[in-house]
């Protein structure tokens, strides 16, 4: 790798919000959006993580990935959800992780919080529209 | 915040998922295919109209060029801009939320 | 203002890469700083210099090499994407540099606005 050219970032606490709209399989983006979400934690930044759209499938419990031979990641939403347990029991850290999933989103699939590998926040869209409306960095994937 | 739209409305839910979650006031741009929102006499001229009550549009003028649509032909009340147009926007703005 | 932009998609499949350089060309002409531009997802295909488009058509890998040696911007292949994708060192065009995806975040806390495009 070439020389690391690297940017001061010491105290600096932003709030990112990674968006996550696709099913997953299909396409690349659910996994490599939950990559750079991990490694994201290093930098004890805030991050909303939020399912929209079939991005809600993401998250779905049951995925079997055998017989069309890729890699099932969804159990490794569990270390997403240990990171924001972890921040919120941390209270020398200030890092605030929430992990949403749109109310109209996860009901016009036919889904409820129960179908989830993870505990959510189920919020309805006015209220996302708010939370969305705060973020500094949005990546989507 | 401002919010990008970059697909066509007729090939995917982006506008319609930034319309449901985009505070009023908002600026939403239009850009590569996402252009075609701003067309008038389609099938979701009345949706764009209406969500013109509640954001500012803005479209991005070399992307209706390269599909041989000129300003006649999009809406009325949206504004075309160049990339400088849009770097503007995006300095005024505040955040970006690409909805792709 | 100092940007970072992050690119989702290669070059020529998507527009993503074309309007990504359209914008950073704009903004420095503005007078703003572009710090970084990170390469993700297919994103990764625009730092390989294999790229042979036809001879009336733009060379974004070129293109993209060219603006970050003129104007200094940091174009930034991320190193799990570029693997999985066939994009190492050997092949990597010039201008760009294989790093981690420590490199978004960290963009994204020292730059003033964050712009991604995709598909």
């Amino acid at each position: 790798m070439s020389e690391e050219i690297e940017f001061d970032t010491a105290g600096i606490t932003k709030k990112f919000m990674y968006v996550n709209r696709k099913a997953p399989y299909g396409t690349i983006y659910a996994l490599e959006v939950l990559e750079a979400v991990l490694i994201s934690a290093a930098f004890e930044q805030h991050a909303c993580i939020v399912f929209i759209d079939d991005g809600v499938y993401q998250i779905k419990k049951g995925q079997d990935t055998d017989a069309i031979k890729m890699k099932n990641f969804s159990k490794t939403y569990g270390i997403i959800a240990m990171e924001k347990e972890d921040a919120d029991e941390d209270e020398d850290l200030d890092m605030v992780w929430r992990i949403i999933v749109e109310k109209e989103s996860m009901e016009a699939r036919g889904l409820n919080a129960d179908d989830f590998v993870i505990d959510v926040e189920v919020i309805p869209s006015t209220e996302l529209a708010t939370i969305m409306a705060e973020q500094e960095i949005v990546i989507s994937g | 915040m401002i919010h990008t739209v970059n697909k066509s409305p007729f090939e995917r839910n982006a506008l319609d998922s930034c319309l449901r979650l985009s505070v009023k006031g908002s600026p939403i741009l239009l850009l590569e295919d996402g252009v075609l929102a701003a067309t008038k006499g389609t099938s979701i001229s009345d949706k764009v109209a209406a969500a013109q009550d509640d954001h500012p549009i803005f479209v991005l003028g070399p992307d209706l060029q390269a599909r041989g649509l000129a300003e006649g032909d999009i809406a009325d009340g949206i504004t075309v801009v160049d990339y400088g147009g849009f770097v503007d926007l995006v300095v005024e703005h505040g955040t970006v939320q690409s909805w792709l | 203002m100092k940007f970072g932009i992050l690119v989702n998609e290669g070059p020529f499949t998507h527009q993503a890469s074309d309007s990504a350089y359209h914008f950073v060309k704009a903004a420095i002409d503005k007078g703003h700083q572009v710090m970084r531009v990170f390469f993700y997802y297919d994103g990764v295909n625009n730092a390989n210099k294999l790229s042979a488009p036809q001879a009336d058509d733009r060379n974004l890998v070129k293109l993209w090499g060219e603006l970050a040696k003129e104007h200094n911007v940091d174009l930034v292949v991320c190193i799990a994407a570029a693997l999985r994708r066939g994009i190492v060192e050997e092949n990597l065009a010039d201008g760009f540099r294989i790093s981690g995806l420590g490199q978004l975040t960290e963009v994204g806390i020292a730059a003033e606005r964050l712009v991604v495009f995709g598909d």
